[in-house]
């Protein structure tokens, strides 16, 4: 149970996060986006505030096997720079480029009523059902590189 | 290029950008995850018993901070200037890209170029770089 609490604090934490940052309005993450208009460099600082603290955190967690509740710890270890990652992220950059929004300012959206959102998250599920069928049709871009 | 002082918010982009470091801090410390939304919400759609629970969780949290925002710091304006069908077109593009890309801002840009993976470093690039030019296209050379 503590767990289940300690998650959604941290989720809870992650969307206050992003909604003070301005990272849950479109229109401040294109402006970021768009460097030869007129460039907010906002997200870069997002981006640089979260890494800044990621770095002490990650460096820690690749130090420990366990969590501090004593839970399994383990860091993704897949060292391939592959057609699917880099495929998926052009896709993914592309989409974000149309709408200027990304999977975790979408839900907060959500969360916070807004319709456009809603569209958005429901489409973006859809794509996340489109790609498990395709996985599981081995007609993925994964079967097709015999992985 | 010029730079947008009007809408450059450089405290509260890094507050809270803090902010979003210290949750993947005690994500990955206390619960031993890795903070990806893509990779935490594409995990429902092949759940397995006993990984459920914690993502639900973890979401619930996140449609709760609007409310909790909100009632503390009164609502913020969003412009969200997109029609229905670029939101759809969008939506299938980033749910898609996500999960063959395993991953996006939070998985690959924070905790990806946190822990240093040259992996993640690509996939940012990636997405930015297509973000850029997305943009790019949208506003200045197509004009849509």
């Amino acid at each position: 149970m503590k767990h289940r609490i300690s998650e959604f604090a941290v989720g809870l934490i992650f969307g206050i996060g992003l909604i003070l940052s301005g990272m849950t309005d479109p229109g401040k993450v294109l402006g970021f986006l768009d460097l030869f208009g007129a460039w907010d460099p906002s997200l870069a600082l997002v981006m640089g505030g979260a890494i800044l603290v990621g770095i002490f955190a990650f460096a820690l967690a690749k130090r420990r096997t366990t969590t501090f509740f004593g839970g399994a710890l383990q860091l993704p270890n897949s060292n391939d720079i592959d057609k699917r990652l880099l495929v998926g992220s052009l896709l993914f950059g592309a989409g974000w480029g149309l709408a200027g929004f990304c999977p975790g300012p979408a839900i907060v959206s959500l969360g916070a009523g807004q319709p456009k959102a809603a569209v958005f998250v429901l489409a973006m599920l859809v794509g996340m059902v489109l790609f498990e069928w395709s996985e599981r049709r081995g007609q993925g871009l994964g079967a097709q590189q015999g992985r | 290029m010029t730079i947008d002082w009007n809408n450059f918010t450089p405290w509260t982009s890094l507050s809270g950008g803090i902010l979003l470091g210290l949750a993947s801090a005690a994500f990955i410390l206390l619960n031993g995850r890795i903070l990806g939304i893509s990779g935490i919400i594409g995990g429902l759609f092949s759940p397995k018993s006993g990984d459920v629970g914690w993502r639900l969780s973890f979401v619930l949290g996140m449609l709760a901070a609007p409310l909790l925002y909100f009632a503390v710091a009164g609502p913020t304006a969003v412009r969200i200037d997109a029609g229905w069908a670029t939101l759809i077109v969008a939506g299938l593009l980033v749910g898609v890209g996500t999960r063959f890309g395993s991953g996006c801002t939070s998985g690959h840009g924070v905790c990806g170029l946190s822990r240093l993976s040259p992996r993640s470093l690509m996939a940012t690039l990636a997405f930015m770089g297509a973000g850029f030019v997305t943009v790019y296209l949208v506003r200045h050379a197509l004009a849509v």
